[in-house]
């Protein structure tokens, strides 16, 4: 008899009894880069989890840290935008309107006058905090209705997908001349809540899409055989594997909650002057584009910048959070 | 010889490197015979079918050598075009899992209709009748009623048949089964073989059976192929590979099963894994698991050695494999 | 005699089928499982077989407690454990693990290999004290096979056949005596069943356990099972010991699976009788009155659509003592003999 022979080297996955072909390839070459070889011992030693793995990634991922650099930036001028802009972004001189590029002033002035470079950095923080907090707020919502709905099921589960086709169903700007035209604080919170409000359908479904196909695995039904209770069910073994779509959808949204900020601010039930947003800079200059492109371009550019960099993040995350990746 | 591959090499681009899929397959089948090609997940057995259908997907896959010789004409050499009226009229396949191989929202008629409003170019109302027609011959009671049903309202067995029915449609001289029994359960795998094996006695098809089950093919098969790593290992009438096989790895699978009319003792395993296509081990691919390796093994392929008349193994010691 | 360690009793499992999407009316019900009875002794291994659909999957997740039974009783060591909860069927739970079908699917991809198997002494603290865990999910590994080096790798770094070593370690951590495996090696090329196979033999005398193995594959069940029951739309149908049931069978439907089973031997083909059974399965949602065979039945007369067959030793062996007097819900059971002993070569050990 042969001996239950240790088997590390090859591997061909044995897909099924055969019909479909199952080339492997990744497996095996997975195999021979992971740290730490059959003899090594040290790092093999530790107990290593997904997310200690998936920091161990992310470390070492340039597009993680370069757009963790650009996202620490913006946080940073958010917070002390006098930093690197000493000017106040609402003193303009209405003389200098439209006024190219000149020294002192490298992104020109707008058309009223005010100084675009002043302007773009200020308003980093009504943005960064709409986008930032919306989407923290939809996602955390979201996936915690959606995600109970799909893991329980039943009643609350119907219930749920009745209440998402109904938010589903109302007209944003609609429901924001509505909604918003009564509230007259002009801080950011009110257009936090209100993108919230119709924002966390989106989410919820995808969460509980995810929730349930996650569910439907083995591997949770050989985890309640051993015993675990639904707490364990969902933070061990479904959330993790639930958690990749929600994290793509989240960070591209975020760049649609920014330009919704400026969608509303344009319409006057948003933020108002004096206070200081990308959004309002940006429909403020859409009129002049043929005569003041600069003052379009800058705020639509930091934007862009945002947005991208959050994107980035999220699928360096979600890659990070998928073993078969690495 | 009806349909001959000769010396076919596939490989695939993967994100790890050049998968050899195919590495120099040769087989042969004749007009009202059965060929059963036998090998596990990875063997390049479904493989070396896709591209003598001509449906291998290139990219990732791409052909790299060989000829298939279809009633002597070289398939690899003709265009798309050509090749599209070869298949279905000429040569036909029957896949393994018939629900995803149907469309789902197309009556089962509709389906079989269509092989004879498109090949033939008969009117609808003719192609109707044809598809009733063939669901009588592949014994699928109450054809008449049923051709207005979709695919889910059919068992897996019915299905099955459906598949080969529209196989047989534009009554074709070769058919291809990639495990056309292995989703079914035991009782309803013996009625779809059954079916299969007089349709083909009735029309004189050759068939390659394509499967890992060494049950159904001592059933059914002529002739065998046995696929390993891309390879074929050795080449037998059906009758004396059981009796004595001629290569390690054909007698290893053969011993490695559990019988029905014993309890067996401790099972032989071979041991290892089949190789990562992309990493195939120099000179015999069989090498690392194989209880027979010597030094020549590691380093020098063995070619199909000629073993008496009517076999083949491709194993450096096929003598003292055939007569231990 | 010992009393059996495990043993159940008119189990049924009926799903409702409802119409309606917020008040839900009862139209009908699966009956996947329909009245099992079988004892499994300490030790031994009981294998169901059956073709897909027959509810064998369904009594397997009732006996780890993945589905709460609709009926009938499941006792461990006496003890009714289809009534208990919390910490009482927790501490059950302990000793009856289950062993899944797909390796890919059964192991989370998210979760590395120590964590997969350690996971059962999080759930269970008192199984194995904090600090020697890792400890055990090491050795566990090296007792199916693995290198323990492997502890911290992702499930995709592993063959089919190496994820299912994975799956059995999970199964062996809190030192179950039970293990209910479905269908462990149909997922896996032939070379590699047999490993899995031989490991879980091996296994069992190491840790001495009971098995109850489910598989369609006839063979495979033979070749591990001391006894039989054979499952046909939720019942069990014919069960006795390995050779009572393969080569002395009197139901008609387990001569019919036996007969269909292609044997890997050519020479056999010319002279085998198949019984070729006729349609389908009928839907679990309606099943035959009478016996629930007759339909496919080849014998088939009209007692059988109004009596229900009991599953005993039948009228016509119950004074014999031979291998046909074993349990068999058939009316008109006989004793017919369908696998033929294999010829060709013989059954070697391997080459080499």
């Amino acid at each position: 008899m042969p001996e239950e022979p240790y088997e590390p080297e090859r591997a061909i996955a044995g897909t099924g009894m055969g019909g479909t072909m199952d080339l492997g390839a990744s497996e095996a070459a997975t195999l021979e880069k992971t740290p730490g070889g059959p003899d090594g011992t040290g790092p093999q030693d530790k107990p290593r989890s997904l997310w200690s793995d998936a920091w161990h990634d992310l470390r070492r991922n340039p597009v993680f840290l370069v757009s963790g650099l650009v996202i620490l930036f913006l946080v940073v001028i958010s917070v002390r935008p006098s930093l690197i802009a000493s000017g106040n972004p609402l003193h303009c001189d209405l003389a200098k309107a439209q006024e190219g590029s000149q020294a002192g002033h490298p992104f020109g002035f707008n058309g009223q006058g005010c100084d675009v470079y002043t302007r773009t950095v200020h308003g980093a923080r009504t943005s960064v905090l709409v986008g930032v907090l919306s989407t923290l707020g939809v996602a955390v919502l979201g996936s915690v209705l959606g995600g109970l709905a799909g893991f329980f099921g039943g009643v609350w589960d119907a219930i749920l997908s009745r209440l998402t086709d109904i938010f589903f169903a109302i007209p944003v700007v609609l429901g924001g001349l509505v909604l918003l035209s009564v509230i007259t604080s002009n801080t950011v919170w009110p257009v936090i809540g209100f993108i919230v409000l119709l924002g966390w359908p989106q989410i919820s479904r995808i969460a509980r899409g995810s929730v349930i196909t996650a569910k439907q695995n083995d591997y949770v039904q050989a985890a309640r055989a051993l015993g675990a209770n639904s707490s364990r069910l969902l933070l061990r073994h479904i959330t993790p594997n639930a958690v990749a779509p929600v994290i793509v959808v989240a960070t591209i949204a975020l760049g649609t909650y920014i330009s919704l900020e400026a969608t509303l601010s344009f319409l006057g039930v948003g933020l108002r002057p004096p206070s200081v947003s990308w959004g309002i800079d940006i429909s403020a200059a859409a009129p002049y584009v043929r005569n003041a492109p600069h003052a379009l371009l800058w705020p639509s550019g930091a934007l862009a910048i945002t947005v991208l960099a959050f994107i980035m993040l999220g699928d360096a995350v979600r890659d990070a959070l998928d073993p078969k990746l690495r | 010889m009806l349909l001959e591959v000769r010396d076919l090499h596939v490989e695939f681009r993967t994100r790890d490197g050049i998968a050899k899929a195919v590495n120099g397959v040769s087989y042969g089948v004749d007009a009202g015979r059965t060929l059963a090609v036998l090998g596990e997940s990875g063997s390049g057995k479904s493989v070396t079918a896709q591209t003598v259908m001509g449906i291998l997907d290139v990219p990732p896959g791409r052909i790299t050598g060989g000829e298939v010789l279809f009633e002597g004409r070289d398939l690899l050499k003709l265009k798309e075009e050509e090749r599209r009226t070869v298949r279905g009229a000429e040569m036909a396949m029957i896949f393994q899992d018939a629900l995803s191989s149907l469309n789902p929202v197309l009556t089962v008629g509709d389906q079989l209709a269509e092989m004879f409003t498109v090949h033939r170019g008969m009117s609808r109302r003719d192609a109707r009748a044809r598809a009733v027609e063939l669901m009588d011959r592949v014994r699928i009671p109450g054809a008449r009623e049923r051709v207005k049903q979709y695919p889910h309202q059919f068992s897996g067995g019915m299905r099955q048949r459906i598949m080969i029915a529209m196989a047989m449609a534009l009554e074709p001289k070769l058919i291809i089964a990639d495990e056309p029994t292995t989703a079914l359960d035991v009782t309803v795998q013996a009625q779809v073989m059954d079916l299969l094996a007089d349709l083909q006695r009735e029309y004189d098809m050759g068939l390659i059976l394509i499967t890992h089950d060494l049950g159904v093919v001592a059933d059914v098969a002529d002739e065998i192929a046995v696929m390993y790593a891309g390879r074929i290992v050795e080449t037998a009438p059906v009758h004396e590979i059981y009796k004595a096989p001629a290569h390690p790895y054909t007698r290893g699978l053969l011993d490695s099963i559990p019988r029905l009319d014993q309890k067996g003792r401790e099972l032989y395993a071979i041991k290892g894994l089949p190789p990562s296509l992309t990493a195939i081990p120099p000179g015999c691919a069989f090498h690392p698991r194989c209880p027979l390796a010597r030094d020549v093994c590691r380093t020098d392929e063995p070619p199909l050695y000629q073993v008496g008349d009517t076999r083949g193994s491709a194993c450096h010691f096929w003598r003292e494999c055939l007569h231990d | 005699m010992t009393e059996p360690i495990l043993e159940v009793s008119g189990l049924v499992k009926h799903y409702p089928l409802t119409r309606g999407v917020l008040f839900k009316k009862q139209v009908g019900a699966v009956k996947a499982v329909d009245g099992v009875d079988f004892h499994l002794d300490a030790g031994e291994t009981l294998g169901i077989v059956g073709e897909s659909g027959c509810g064998k999957s369904t009594v397997a997740k009732m006996l780890v407690g993945l589905e709460q039974p609709t009926a009938g009783r499941i006792r461990y060591r006496g003890e009714d454990i289809t009534r208990l909860s919390g910490k009482a069927l927790k501490a059950v739970r302990r000793n009856i693990q289950m062993v899944f079908q797909d390796p890919y699917t059964s192991l989370n991809p998210r979760m590395t290999v120590g964590d997969i198997i350690g996971e059962a002494y999080e759930i269970h603290p008192e199984a194995a004290p904090k600090g020697d865990r890792r400890r055990r999910v090491r050795d566990l590994l090296d007792v199916v096979g693995l290198n323990p080096e492997y502890i911290n790798r992702y499930p995709h770094q592993f063959s089919g056949g190496q994820r299912q070593r994975i799956g059995i370690a999970r199964g062996l951590a809190l030192r179950p005596e039970i293990i209910v495996a479905d269908e462990p090696v149909s997922a896996l090329d032939v070379s590699v069943q047999a490993q899995v196979i031989n490991l879980m033999g091996r296994l069992q005398e190491e840790f001495h356990l009971s098995y109850v193995f489910i598989a369609h594959d006839l063979s495979i069940v033979r070749h591990i099972s001391d006894r039989v029951g054979v499952m046909y739309l939720g019942r069990i149908v014919e069960t006795g010991r390995d050779a009572e049931i393969y080569d002395h069978p009197t139901h008609p439907y387990t001569q019919a699976l036996l007969s269909a089973v292609p044997v890997p031997d050519p020479e056999a083909r010319e002279h085998r009788e198949r019984i070729i059974l006729a349609g389908d399965v009928p839907s679990p949602t309606n099943i035959p009155s009478g016996c629930r065979f007759r339909t496919r039945c080849f014998k088939a007369r009209e007692r059988c659509a109004l009596e229900v067959p009991l599953l005993a030793v039948p009228a016509e062996f119950r004074g014999t003592r031979g291998p046909a007097a074993h349990d068999s819900a058939c009316h008109f059971a006989e004793e017919i003999r369908v696998v033929p002993p294999e010829t060709g070569r013989e059954h070697g050990n391997g080459p080499g």
